[in-house]
């Protein structure tokens, strides 16, 4: 399957290879450089490039490619999937994934890799069985490691890849038994000029962290999960369980993991918690150009929106814009014509603004199109769709866990088209 | 890069000798021509720049210094020297006492500039030195130019080293005893490993630590091992000891490593080896062992494939394997080295399906994908009947007369086989299995099981992967690109089944252009009457972007639109023709050519269009348009008469300042309006054709003379004048705008094939369906064996294998097709069989069971023929709603049966798998089904009621046990409204109630399925039975073996689980067995009569084992019976449950001793 994977930064440089096979020559990079300067920006590489005597199969993240290498026929999003798994584990391991981090740690790295394929097919990708067999480097153990000559590699053997539940490691403990479960909706919208929304809709995940000692079965039951169109979950769950009754059973894994993700049925409309009130003209004549936008609240039940920023990406005859903005601060770059305004809180009374004028290049004619306005917000404390946990129970142990539980909505991909 | 490096770094090339320590003769061509072309290096490399920052300036700093200091001979020296060493270090020993104090330092002084990381640090001081040991076997594959740019920078590399080299102090530190030295050395290594540089010198120093007590050193070990082995094939042999050593521990996870390492050292003198080890491996007790045997068999076959048919024996041990940690990697070592042996799948086939769901999620997607192609060989097309409509709906819309033969011919066909489809129950089986799977967080395993329903679901159920699909496109940008290719082949076929999810499709500013793209062609496929006008709202949004070749994409599909919708053309014309006025040269290029693709359809309709380009030619400047528009023009300058002569007016006064490409195009018009209207255009043309005469381009020169011949009639003009208008004024066929990802389904979905529309290395073609369906009963199990009599000598061959009649996966469907109907009610058998007086398996119609039923019939006889009848008679009643008949006093006895029967096969596959234990429930086993009464014939006015337990688990809820009760109307009125109210329940106890039975007609009879979740206790569940009169009180008392269900468990398991139930909960008794229970077959058939348990395979002759599971808390039940000398025995319990226990040894003694 998988024969080798390069690791690429954003310069170009191949700065670690790993081959499960025989060793292939890192001279198949340069098909995907040859691709890599056909697409003008790095999210335009193709995810699957067709060479002589190999494919080679990339995702892009954090800045780094990470560039599979097959043979023979196979699922590309087998491999794709495989290698978000990759990084995601990296993250897991190191807190962030850059191309810094993996260099340092590129023992460790070399060590998870060896372990998640074998010859190319996957073996062990769960991050709690890899973290049995290599812990992940800690400053406290990287002082300890030192002064005592220990080693990062478990001294105990898998054992989670033999049990019937291997995302589970056995023996557990904790003094503090906590499980905090986070309800986390994604507002995926595009509006148009005049405000009236063309498609919305409502991805939600519920993110869980739990830490709870021995092996307790849990089961989650929602106030209203006919609300719930599409489902996906973690292999932890029961899945006839939810066929039936709608509730969430399952023998937690231990740590931070993604529990479940659901999108909201189509049925139910969206309440758009926002609305941006723009006025963007470029007038044919002259070289300057009106700008203005003020962002509002709309339908929040009662609930303040933070950290909202909003982003513009702006035409190429726009050389400069001097604005004023009522909070928050605000930076346009020159050159990647990038608008970004990060306007924090907003406060009903006094709604935020930004105003002022652009700069255009003289003697070209007024852009096509307006730009499109990007939105970022946060509601705490809220689930837009309405969803709600009924209760959390747990089987299997007798301690009594602390529970918590936290709503969240948030901007996914909210587009407004000017 | 300057080029004046090139030389001196190809010298240092091919002068720098080969790592291998033991063949210094290697080294001998050191010699190579100075001038060593810099050409070597691919010229994508050298204009990218990408790679040689750094270490260009490196190199052009040091290349100079190299070339004057060593010499080629100074290299070898050195090297030789250095290659003097490994023999001797192959006996380890104690390093000298000064280099080890005076080791730590040096260690020290080294760490820094590793830490640094400094690509530019590292390589000046880096100990690599060497080269490949000559093109290892696996390079040969390559392309030899692939081969050379690797050679430079280690090259570049090996050039700046002018220091002595540092691997001395590495082999050093290995060779040290202090771990911590052997481990930062390893670490070093390992780091360079990764960095890709060469470290194949150091291969003797650290074969030797292979052996090493710390695990990380030994696992790095191991990572170097991997690496350089196939280059150093006889040092490698030294550490294959080890490995076998290690196969024989006594921990399967080092039995499982130790066979991970070795199969993954690529020398083939070890295949022989390898082959013994994986054979071994392969009938290891512990499956993860197994696993890495799986694992390794494709390994083995690459490095040697005449071991084939030795490996797909042991791919064919492994495929039958149960457990679900081997199942993902079997299947996959049999699609490397064998797919094209279906036939080894087909008694694997039941089990796979059933434990699909359990598997890993990436051998999830191997086994799903096989089982594609699977069953497209083994069963019929769902949608043979359908394909007529479909097709003709096609036809509709693309409206070409190839469809039309093709269809007809397919009617023809498909009249000519006409017959009612009905589906494999296997394929339902497979269908069903997989469907949960789309609900995983794994975008493979929903890409495998969409593909599945796509290429073989009946078109009714398809609709199911659209949601799984749309929910994808929320993936990371990787994931959308590979999902989008496949929807966008999907939604050709099925467009409905995405059209709910249209506005998913729809394109943001911030997606990658080739998301947009993608998305693009979706929305076009999903176009029709109902939703064009929002799509071309969207459209034109798109328009307007940034994005000119997304605009691009967005006119040409505005364009597919107009073709297909015949409703809309007029309104996409305008809007194209709007958009010539485009400042963008692309975009209006792309209109014109897309509005000369319109208009070539009907050119008639649309002389006002040709009209108003005609027009434009004063305003537009951008030649491609221009040139556009004119050929429009000479091309239909018939349907134009008046304007085409002005045009070609206009032009010739501005032809010397036109482009090229348009000049061209004004000699073409003026050729056809010289041919179809020479009276107005005669001297015009003429003007045109003198002026293109001096042209300074050749090109268009040329075009006049040539074209002057052809249209002026000359007396030398020859032979071709004659077929000028014909020449010209062809017809030309209107360019077809279709989807590029028409057909492509006839790559497997999912697949690399499907998305790069090119048949990748290793690509499983998808076959066709089959005409007639292969023989179904190839993937019949055995049916359980325990339950029946093992001492019969037409069993042997059966006996042989007690362990692999275990789950319901194997004993699941053995029905053949043709009996599909009776898979729904599988449970009918049970309580009917009383009416067709004794045996009567009537449901399956395979020939073991009719065999076994033979056998069986010893006491009674088989009665084959009323079994058919019976199935029809079941069909019928059926049909009542689900109300069925038995004819009166038909309740089973248990006195009628001598035997235990065998099981309906078809039943469990439908049994929910519980999730509470890690043992699988079974199928019970039926000794005598035994009749309770529940209302007396005379108590109950002339309603009689009896129950009995089923051993079926109950549908809903696997915490409840089925009760059958069988309601008699003795009486002569219809008895009316009969149900369940009130129940009296303790605690914790639950009652499902039997729906509510409308009427019953005198004289007859009902059966129904109630469930009682007893609490795993004896006492009684009282509730009244109500008729639309009267009500009466009941009870049901469950026996104590009904409130179990069998589990299945091999020896080990049950000897490890009775290990936990000592004690207190173990309960043993001693009892006389009577004379006519003294058989094997008796005492197994006494027992399972007395308790739904299960028997567990044993080893020794006189001892049985029974085991199960209370129904409502899943406690184990474990029974062993030991059957002494003579009639002595000792009946053991084990349970947690010690009521439980005790009432139930009661009750077997009282069973064996009846």
């Amino acid at each position: 399957m998988i024969h080798s994977l390069f690791l690429i930064n954003a310069s170009g440089d191949i700065f670690l290879e790993k081959h499960w096979k025989s060793v292939v020559s890192r001279s198949v990079c340069d098909y995907f450089f040859e691709a890599q300067e056909r697409a003008s920006e790095a999210e335009n590489v193709p995810p699957v490039i067709s060479t002589p005597h190999h494919y080679l199969l990339s995702v892009y993240r954090h800045k780094i490619f990470f560039v599979a290498v097959i043979q023979t026929e196979v699922p590309p999003l087998f491999v794709i999937e495989f290698l978000h798994r990759v990084v995601d584990t990296f993250q897991d391991y190191f807190g962030i994934c850059s191309e810094v981090m993996i260099k340092d740690n590129v023992v460790v790295v070399y060590e998870v890799l060896e372990e998640m394929l074998d010859n190319g097919f996957p073996l062990a990708t769960e991050s709690n069985i890899l973290k049995e067999l290599i812990k992940p480097p800690t400053i406290l153990r990287t002082v300890v490691n030192t002064i005592t000559g220990s080693t990062n590699v478990g001294d105990q053997l898998p054992t989670g890849q033999l049990s019937v539940v291997p995302w589970r490691r056995t023996g557990v403990k904790y003094t503090n038994n906590e499980a905090y479960f986070d309800v986390i909706e994604e507002i995926d919208a595009i509006i148009d000029k005049s405000g009236s929304t063309i498609t919305a809709e409502i991805q939600g995940v519920i993110d869980a962290c739990v830490k709870l000692t021995g092996m307790p079965d849990l089961t989650l039951s929602f106030m209203n999960p006919r609300l719930l169109d599409d489902v996906s979950f973690h292999p932890c769950v029961r899945f006839k369980r939810w066929e039936s009754e709608r509730i969430l059973s399952f023998i937690p894994p231990d740590g931070n993991f993604r529990l479940l993700s659901y999108h909201v049925s189509a049925q139910n409309l969206v309440a758009i918690p926002v609305y941006v009130k723009h006025n963007i003209n470029f007038r044919d004549s002259s070289s300057l150009g009106r700008f203005e936008i003020t962002v509002g609240p709309k339908q929040t039940m009662g609930k303040t929106i933070e950290g909202v920023m909003v982003t513009s990406q702006m035409p190429k005859g726009v050389l400069n814009m001097s604005l004023t903005p009522s909070q928050g601060t605000h930076i346009f770059d020159p050159v990647t014509k990038l608008l970004t305004w990060d306007v924090g809180k907003i406060n009903p009374q006094k709604l935020p603004s930004l105003k002022g004028s652009m700069n255009l290049q003289a003697g070209t004619s007024k852009p096509d199109e307006n730009p499109t306005i990007n939105l970022q917000f946060k509601i705490q404390q809220l689930a837009i769709s309405g969803l709600k946990v009924n209760r959390l129970d747990m089987y299997g142990e007798k301690y009594k866990p602390f529970k918590g539980i936290k709503y969240m909505t948030k901007a996914g991909k909210f587009q407004v088209r000017t | 890069m300057s080029p004046r490096c090139h030389p001196s770094l190809y010298w240092n090339t091919h002068s720098c000798p080969t790592p291998s320590g033991l063949s210094p003769e290697k080294t001998e061509p050191l010699t190579v021509p100075r001038g060593a072309s810099p050409c070597h290096i691919p010229t994508s490399r050298l204009q990218g720049g990408w790679h040689l920052g750094p270490r260009s300036i490196l190199v052009a700093l040091l290349g100079c210094h190299c070339n004057s200091t060593r010499s080629p001979a100074s290299g070898f020296r050195r090297r030789s020297g250095a290659a003097a060493l490994p023999p001797s270090l192959l006996s380890p020993g104690p390093p000298p006492a000064a280099a080890m104090l005076s080791l730590p330092p040096v260690q020290k002084l080294l760490r820094p500039k590793s830490v640094a990381g400094s690509d530019v640090a590292e390589e000046v001081t880096s100990p690599v030195l060497a080269t490949e040991a000559g093109p290892p076997t696996c390079y040969s594959a390559l392309r030899a130019d692939e081969l050379r740019p690797l050679a430079a920078p280690k090259d570049e590399v090996a050039a700046s080293t002018g220091q002595p080299p540092r691997h001395d102090d590495l082999k050093e530190m290995l060779d040290s005893n202090k771990d911590s030295l052997k481990l930062e050395a390893m670490k070093r290594i390992v780091a360079m490993i990764a960095r890709g540089k060469n470290a194949s010198d150091l291969f003797p120093a650290v074969v030797k630590n292979v052996a090493c007590k710390n695990i990380e050193v030994k696992k790095l070990v191991y990572v170097y091992l991997v690496r350089y082995a196939e280059e150093q094939q006889d040092l490698a042999l030294l550490s294959i000891s080890t490995f076998q050593r290690g196969l024989k521990d006594p921990n399967q996870l080092i039995r499982a490593s130790a066979l991970r390492v070795l199969s993954s050292i690529r020398v083939p003198i070890i295949v022989p080896i390898m082959m013994l080890a994986i054979k071994e491996a392969a009938s290891d007790m512990s499956p993860y062992v197994r696993k890495t045997a799986a694992h390794a068999i494709p390994k083995l076959y690459s490095l040697d494939s005449d071991q084939k048919d030795q490996l797909i024996e042991v791919i064919e041990k492994l495929l039958a394997d149960k457990t679900t940690l081997v199942a993902g990697s079997v299947v996959m070592a049999f699609e490397e080295v064998c797919p094209e042996r279906i036939d080894l799948i087909h008694k694997n086939y039941r089990k796979l399906c059933n434990l699909l769901i359990d598997v890993e999620e990436w051998g999830q997607v191997v086994i799903i994908n096989m089982l594609t192609r699977y069953a497209r060989t083994q069963f019929l097309s769902p949608n043979q009947n359908e394909s007529l409509l479909e097709e003709s709906a096609e036809k509709a819309f693309y409206g070409s007369e190839e469809e039309d033969t093709k269809d007809a011919k397919a009617e023809a066909a498909s009249l000519a086989k006409r017959k009612p489809y009905v589906m494999d129950p296997d394929h339902r089986l497979l269908l069903r299995n997989t469907k949960p799977l789309l609900q995983s967080r794994n975008a493979a395993v929903v890409m495998a099981v969409a593909q599945l329903y796509f290429h073989l679901a009946p078109k009714a159920e398809v609709g199911v992967i659209a949601k799984a699909l749309v929910r994808l496109l929320r993936s990371h940008s990787e994931v959308q690109y590979v999902v989008l290719q496949n929807v966008a082949t999907m939604s050709i076929k099925r467009r409905g089944m995405f059209e709910p999810y249209l506005k998913s499709f729809y394109i943001r500013s911030t997606d990658p252009t080739q998301i947009k793209i993608l998305k693009l062609e979706v929305l076009t496929n999903l176009a029709n009457e109902t939703n064009i006008s929002t799509i071309l709202r969207e459209f034109q949004t798109y328009i307007r972007s940034m994005d000119k070749d997304f605009v691009a994409a967005t006119i040409q599909a505005i364009g597919r639109c107009a073709t297909n919708i015949g409703k809309v053309r007029d309104t996409c014309l305008n809007g194209l023709v709007q958009l010539l006025s485009n400042r963008d040269e692309l975009v209006v290029a792309e209109s014109v050519v897309v509005i000369k693709k319109l208009l070539q359809m009907q050119p008639a309709q649309h002389s006002e269009i040709i009209k108003h380009m005609a027009k434009l030619t004063d305003n537009i400047q951008v030649p491609m348009a221009r040139a556009s528009i004119l050929w429009l023009i000479g091309e239909y300058c018939e349907h134009v008469p008046k304007i085409a002569p002005d045009v070609l007016r206009k032009m010739a006064k501005s032809f010397t300042n036109e482009e090229d490409i348009v000049k061209l195009q004004v000699i073409n018009l003026a050729a056809k309006l010289y041919l179809t209207n020479s009276k107005q255009s005669k001297l015009l043309t003429q003007y045109v054709l003198n002026l293109a005469k001096y042209d300074q381009n050749y090109d268009i020169r040329d075009r006049a003379r040539f074209i002057r011949q052809l249209i002026v009639p000359t007396e030398k003009s020859g032979a071709l004048n004659k077929y000028a208008k014909k020449l010209f004024l062809a017809q030309k066929p209107a360019p077809i705008l279709e989807s590029s990802f028409k057909d492509r389904d006839h790559f497997q979905l999912g697949s690399l094939s499907h998305l790069l529309n090119a048949k990748a290395v290793g690509y499983q073609e998808l076959p066709d369906w089959p005409d007639e369906a292969p023989d179904p009963s190839v993937r019949n199990v055995e049916v359980p064996e325990w339950t029946k009599c093992t001492s019969r000598e037409k069993r042997k061959e059966k006996v042989e294998k007690p362990f692999y009649s275990d789950s319901e996966g194997e004993s699941g469907p053995t029905e053949s097709a043709d009996s599909g109907e009776s898979h729904h009610e599988p449970e009918s058998d049970s309580e009917e069989s009383g009416s067709s007086s004794s045996s009567g398996t009537s449901s399956s119609s395979s020939e073991e069971e009719d065999e076994e039923e033979e056998e069986e019939g010893s006491g009674e006889q088989s009665e084959e023929k009323e079994g058919e009848e019976e199935e029809e008679k079941r069909k019928k009643r059926k049909e009542k709603g689900g109300l069925r008949k038995a004819s009166p006093g038909s309740c089973p006895l248990c006195s009628s049966r001598g035997l235990p029967r065998p099981l309906s096969p078809m039943g469990w596959a439908w049994w929910p798998m519980l999730s509470c234990g890690p043992w699988q429930l079974l199928s019970p086993a039926f000794g005598a089904v035994r009749t309770y009464e529940l209302l007396h014939r005379m108590a109950g006015e002339g309603l009689s009621v009896e129950y009995c337990f089923s051993r079926r688990p109950f549908p809903g809820d696997p915490h409840m046990v089925a009760v059958q009760i069988q309601i008699s109307n003795n009486t002569d009125a219809e008895v009316k409204s009969l149900r369940v109210s009130e129940p009296k329940l303790l605690a914790g106890m639950r009652i499902q109630e039997f729906p509510e039975i409308e009427s019953l007609a005198p004289g007859d009879t009902a059966s129904v399925v109630m469930g009682i979740d007893f609490c795993d206790s004896t006492q009684a569940a009282n509730f009244q039975l109500c008729t639309h009169t009267r009500h009466f009180y009941v009870s049901i008392q469950p026996p104590v073996g009904e409130l179990m269900a069998p589990v299945f468990m091999s020896e080990n398991e049950f000897r490890k689980e009775q290990g936990k139930l000592t004690g207190m909960s173990e309960i043993t008794e001693k009892l006389t067995l009577p004379e006519k229970c003294r058989s094997d077959h008796a005492i197994v058939q006494q027992v399972t009569s007395a308790a739904n348990v299960g028997r567990v395979p044993c080893g020794a002759d006189n001892e049985y084992r029974f085991a199960a599971k209370t129904v409502t808390s899943g406690s184990l039940v474990l029974i062993t019976l030991e059957w002494r000398e003579g009639a002595a025995a000792q009946l053991t319990v084990n349970s947690e449950k010690m009521v439980i226990g005790t009432m139930l040894v009661k009750d077997i003694i009282q069973a064996l001793a009846q």
